[in-house]
């Protein structure tokens, strides 16, 4: 059994819990096991990163150094937390002076950052350690005929260079094909959901959510796929709102990729936290509900 | 006396802990503006804000919104044929406005920032309901209906969190981050 040192971050505590619970159901069934880091903190999200870029980086070390000691790789479901880990875990390998200056504060919590665990997000467990041949085999209830939209967004891709094609990457699709589920094609699925800015920054944020939703409807989606908590959030959360503010009618579910994965593997729907949505997911199930 | 850095100088070094950003090969092709989701949202586009730091304009980019508006979507940076990490270059301005005491009125963004710092540094980890004061304020009558009716769908769903998190070894956390900025007697 493989095991990772499991990086929830903030918005899985409560806001994505059904993101959580599906991650840790879905990876069980293919022989992963994700251990929670004890006494994690923030990554810093974005807001960190604007006021001050060394403390934010600590805040990312702190974490790195804990999976250290226990020699595991980590792993995040969320792409703001992995975008973060990942290159804090880089800046500070590319810069023995940072490091240093890190590992001086780390000293006060007995850790000490060396950059031997790699950091992961949660869909390339799936996607490349996994594999989808061997993730093919738990499934089920394939979701035949469910079309399905996956919504990369961006720090799942962006700005790492030395990734799968980061103008065109297919994984996302691939891991859908392999559940028995149709993902459709549609202009925006990189594009971005708004992020923080749905809060700072409301009237863009959610001019960028509704033309999404648009683009994902009209390729004939009946779902949304995501893998990040705050693009499920935005692009979910705010149909309503964004229904008030461009008078539009959106009424699509957003779901994580690990739910789909979950219904497909057979899992209850509940123990994959599907009931937690504000917009009825009773369309989705009827595909899984054999 | 050797001369005072320029304004594209300061701006260029505040990445990568000093590493700097090389704004100066930028060639004005537009690709970032073109890339960016949000740039009509903005008093000036990524490209033009970047001509403007060019130029020395410090004033009218500190007054601008456009670095508040990027929501760190990175597709500019991957883009940019000369290399330049443009949303880093956001991040650098809104760190550079913040020390600066600087920003346009009316922006959420920086009191949004300073508050999650402080949630960050009181407990260790995110909490929703604290964050909501540093940007409730700011909506009118309609706005604020409708985020508090999404907020009260969530908590009825239970995706709002009641009690603020807290890790376990705040106080050696603390400690840690007074290594990094030293605040005296002040703890």
């Amino acid at each position: 059994m493989k095991t990772y040192a499991y990086f929830p971050g903030c918005s899985l505590e409560k806001m994505a819990l059904s993101y959580h619970q599906s991650a840790i159901e879905t990876t069980r069934m293919l022989g992963v096991e994700l251990k929670e880091l004890e006494d994690w903190n923030c990554c810093g999200a974005t807001a960190y990163f604007h006021v001050d870029e060394l403390l934010a980086h600590t805040l990312c070390a702190r974490n790195l150094a804990m999976a250290e000691q226990e020699h595991l790789d980590v792993v995040a479901p969320c792409s703001g937390c992995y975008k973060n880990l990942y290159f804090a875990r880089a800046d500070l390998g590319r810069d023995p002076d940072l490091a240093e200056h890190i590992n001086y504060a780390l000293e006060e919590d007995n850790l000490h950052f060396t950059g031997s665990s790699a950091v992961r997000h949660l869909m390339e467990v799936f996607v490349d350690d996994v594999g989808l041949e061997e993730l093919k085999t738990k499934v089920t209830q394939p979701l035949d005929g469910l079309r399905v939209a996956p919504y990369y967004g961006c720090q799942i891709l962006r700005p790492r260079k030395n990734h799968e094609d980061v103008e065109q990457p297919r994984f996302f699709e691939d891991l859908l094909t392999a559940i028995g589920a149709v993902p459709v094609e549609y202009a925006l699925r990189l594009r971005c959901c708004g992020g923080a800015l749905i809060l700072t920054s409301r009237r863009s944020a959610l001019s960028l959510v509704r033309n999404l939703l648009q683009s994902a409807v009209e390729s004939g989606a009946a779902v949304i796929a995501t893998a990040c908590p705050l693009c499920q959030v935005n692009l979910e959360c705010y149909q309503k709102q964004v229904s008030q503010e461009f008078g539009t009618e959106f009424s699509i579910p957003v779901v994580y990729f690990t739910q789909l994965v979950g219904l497909a593997f057979g899992i209850p729907p509940k123990s994959l936290g599907i009931g937690s949505e504000l917009v009825s997911t009773r369309d989705v199930l009827s595909y899984a509900a054999k | 006396m050797v001369p005072k850095p320029t304004f594209s100088e300061e701006i260029g070094s505040l990445l990568h802990a000093a590493h700097s950003n090389p704004l100066k090969t930028c060639i004005q092709c537009g690709t970032c503006s073109g890339t960016c989701p949000v740039a009509k949202f903005m008093d000036h586009s990524p490209r033009r804000v970047i001509a403007m730091i060019n130029a020395g304009l410090k004033d009218r980019v500190l007054n601008s919104n456009t670095f508040w508006y990027c929501a760190s979507c990175y597709y500019c940076t991957v883009r940019c044929p000369r290399g330049i990490d443009i949303a880093g270059l956001m991040y650098a301005l809104k760190r550079y406005s913040i020390w600066k005491n600087r920003y346009q009125e009316g922006l959420v963004g920086p009191v949004f920032s300073e508050t999650f710092v402080k949630t960050i540094m009181k407990s260790g980890r995110s909490y929703e309901p604290v964050l909501a004061t540093s940007y409730l304020f700011t909506f009118g009558v309609p706005e604020f209906l409708q985020e508090a009716q999404t907020a009260t769908n969530l908590m009825l769903k239970g995706r709002i969190p009641v009690l603020p998190p807290r890790i376990k070894r705040l106080e050696n956390f603390r400690r840690m981050v007074r290594r990094i900025i030293p605040i005296g007697g002040a703890s």
